[in-house]
């Protein structure tokens, strides 16, 4: 770790909400994804029956 | 072969589903290698102290916050001109990611702002039509979620998109256009005398292209995900 001076808690506050914000939009992201691949699977299953 | 091709729903999702994977790894490699060089490997700045390092976040999220708008500016003219509907999905697919990069800058820029300026927050021309863009990300994205019949929808958010393009412009050359601002000038610049020094503009190219390789899988997922939707609510429909 490196040595941050004073700034130590500016710095770490600017990073773990940026990291909060960038790991959430990509897990809704994801989860949005496979829910719908889910929803068209079933919908493809239902018809082909 | 035509690049409007792309525009075919199925083509589109062949193509991007090989991208993915490829642009996973490039992704993850630039944001792991610029955030760590940016972070470990980078001498305090004189002036700020250790607070330059939020730069790697700071000047990246702010880019693509802007850029995402034309991105959507682009794609929303193609809709409205070509009719495509892959294009007005990448567009929908674009703004809560813009939204959040927008976040990004708006709230690390208020982080360094208060030990550097003495405040969180201004209301200098740049940090305002930043602050004006986020409600343009917010209506917009409200504005699709309003609408049910997807071609209106696509339509009007292409035109608050126009209107909007005008605000995204705006953050981006506010420094330019006012000189009152708090805001210092761009970060980067092709004169090598304005741009900030080499030790933190390599890193920052680093964490700039995993920014964009983000927003574009990102985009990319967000786009397939639409198209899946869309094709389970045509499918819904018929076998009722």
């Amino acid at each position: 770790m490196p040595d941050l001076g004073k700034y130590a808690d500016t710095v770490i506050l600017a990073y773990v909400v940026s990291f909060v914000l960038l790991i959430g939009l990509s897990a809704i992201t994801w989860a949005q994804s496979r829910r719908a691949k889910r929803l068209l699977d079933a919908e493809e299953a239902r018809r082909g029956k | 072969m035509s690049f409007w091709e792309y525009a075919n729903p199925v083509k589109f999702m062949g193509l991007s589903g090989r991208l993915i994977p490829v642009l996973s790894v490039l992704t993850a490699l630039c944001l792991a290698v610029g955030i760590l060089w940016g972070f470990f490997g980078t001498p305090d700045d004189y002036k700020q102290g250790s607070t330059v390092k939020i730069i790697f976040l700071h000047v990246p999220s702010a880019m693509i916050a802007i850029n995402a708008w034309i991105m959507m500016m682009i794609t929303s003219l193609v809709w409205l001109i070509r009719r495509h509907h892959v294009s007005a999905l990448a567009a929908k697919a674009a703004a809560p990611i813009g939204l959040t990069m927008t976040l990004i800058a708006l709230g690390t820029g208020a982080i360094w702002g208060k030990p550097m300026w003495g405040t969180y927050w201004a209301w200098d021309p740049r940090l305002t039509s930043f602050m004006i863009l986020a409600v343009f990300y917010l209506g917009y994205i409200a504005l699709w979620n309003a609408i049910e019949d997807t071609d209106v929808a696509a339509d009007l958010t292409s035109i608050l998109c126009m209107v909007g393009s005008v605000f995204a412009l705006l953050s981006r050359y506010a420094v330019n256009f006012w000189n009152q601002g708090l805001h210092q000038g761009a970060s980067l610049s092709l004169d090598k005398e304005e741009h900030v020094d080499n030790a933190f503009y390599f890193p920052l190219l680093v964490c700039i292209a995993g920014f964009v390789l983000l927003f574009v899988i990102l985009v990319l997922i967000r786009t397939r995900t639409e198209i899946r939707l869309r094709r389970a609510a045509s499918l819904q429909a018929r076998n009722t």
